[in-house]
């Protein structure tokens, strides 16, 4: 207001003050990470804005590509040839191994009818590549080179040769982001094989991870294996995940139990995303069920 | 405007298609997957700070935000995390744009590498608070390589503002 009354000419308004914006700005940048990090709303507009940014992912991804195939083009023979007598060396094995699982699992199956019990669930299951690490420095993902296209679908494990390395938490048309098992957000129900105690392991950030909610009274062990329980309906059950390596039982109700991952997590190259072909009924509700 | 305060050439106005044009090709290098390679600079932040610097009446906050939001999806990062902090480091950037033209390149680089620490300092107190994991400290590298850039990359945004040295030699003054 100038002093006669009069507004000041138009020209120099410029909207709100700079400082007023910045906050409105900041503002709704914090509803956003609420939203995005706590609530998980936003998948929504995170596919929106892919059309915008996707062409332009996959236009930057081709340096990387072209690295990556030149590295393998140039390899040198004595690697390769190396690799071909391990690989032949891991085929042998395998195959004996699979020969008699093949006998095992009809048996299983046999067995499972004579007992009148549900079959194993049906799995399926897609190779893929890992084309690099995911370029946000504060989670530990990987990029896999299968994508909805191929049939991947959020949720899915991922193994490699020796074990779970982690779960498929988005995708992409023809890429998805894997989140490692490393992860300090990502966990997985496990059970011990030697007696089928259950827990929860997750990541702490390095190359360890903890079984959590076991009690300290529990037998397990330095050493014990540990599977996928499958109790969480998305995991297939029987996957191996991880060796306990230290088990302190001096803390108070539950025992501090560390595990180091039997997968290469962080080295793998080739893996398998595995997964239930069908998912399990859901669970019973309070009226439908009726205690 | 000059490019530097001493240089008595004059730059023709700078053309808006141009600007978004050079976000959008700075997006595009953020895209490129580096993996854990410390040190890449945040191009997008150089980009915006450099436009932010000089055109402070066209590129400021709203553009940040926009921006932030595409690289937050790009980079599969936190919905809001880069957006928060182009914002911050957009108003900053209007705010020093006055006083930064009259240094020369490095100390104008002195001014900005503050800000883009600042950004990332913001980024990282975000996604620690939502329980990430520490990335460890050379994650504030990029920062320095981005303002070692600094006026490499203003030189390289300013060329096309450039006009040919007309020479007249008729003319009174």
């Amino acid at each position: 207001m100038s002093l006669v009354g009069h507004q000041p000419p138009p020209i120099f308004k410029r909207g709100p003050a700079p400082l007023a914006r910045l906050f409105a700005f900041v503002a709704i940048c914090l509803v956003l990470l609420v939203a995005d990090l706590r609530l998980r709303y936003l998948e929504v507009v995170r596919n929106g804005l892919s059309v915008v940014t996707y062409p332009l992912q996959m236009a930057a991804s081709t340096p990387a590509d072209v690295v990556r195939n030149a590295s393998r083009y140039f390899g040198t023979l004595i690697d390769v040839q190396l690799e071909n007598a391990e690989l032949r060396r891991v085929q042998l094995g395998a195959g004996e191994r699979l020969l008699r699982f093949e006998q095992l699992e009809r048996e299983n199956a046999e067995l499972r009818g004579l007992l009148e019990m549900s079959q194993r669930v049906q799995t399926k299951s897609i190779a893929a590549d890992i084309l690099y690490n995911a370029p946000d420095p504060f989670a530990r993902k990987v990029i896999l080179d299968r994508g909805a296209q191929q049939g991947v679908e959020p949720g899915l494990a991922v193994v490699d040769a020796y074990g779970v390395i982690g779960q498929v938490t988005r995708v992409h048309p023809i890429q998805s982001e894997v989140t490692l098992l490393t992860d300090r957000n990502q966990s997985i129900p496990v059970s011990v094989v030697r007696n089928g105690v259950r827990g929860v392991l997750y990541g702490v950030g390095r190359n360890i991870l903890e079984m959590r909610h076991v009690l300290a009274d529990v037998d397990v062990q330095p050493g014990d294996t540990l599977v996928t329980s499958g109790l969480d309906g998305v995991f297939v059950p029987g996957l191996p995940v991880a060796r306990i390596t230290r088990v302190d039982r001096e803390t108070d109700a539950f025992a501090r139990i560390d595990c180091e991952p039997l997968a290469a997590i962080e080295r793998s190259v080739q893996v398998l995303v595995v997964g239930r072909a069908s998912y399990p009924p859901p669970p019973p509700t309070d009226d439908a069920g009726g205690r | 405007m000059q490019p530097t305060h001493r240089s008595r050439r004059i730059l023709l106005p700078v053309k808006l298609w141009f600007v978004y044009l050079s976000l959008f090709v700075a997006l595009g290098l953020e895209y490129i997957p580096t993996g854990r390679m410390p040190g890449v600079p945040d191009w997008v932040a150089m980009v915006l700070a450099v436009w932010c610097v000089r055109e402070p009446l066209h590129i400021g906050m709203g553009v940040g935000f926009v921006f932030g939001l595409l690289v937050d999806v790009g980079l599969g990062a936190a919905m809001g995390q880069h957006a928060l902090a182009y914002v911050v480091l957009a108003y900053l950037c209007n705010n020093i744009s006055r006083r930064v033209l009259w240094f020369p390149g490095w100390q104008q680089a002195l001014h900005v590498l503050p800000l883009l620490l600042l950004a990332q300092g913001l980024m990282m107190i975000v996604r620690l608070l939502a329980g990430a994991e520490f990335p460890g400290w050379s994650y504030f590298l990029s920062s320095f390589t981005g303002a070692l850039l600094w006026w490499p990359v203003s030189l390289l945004l300013l060329l096309p503002q450039y006009q040919p040295v007309e020479r007249d030699d008729n003319r009174p003054i």
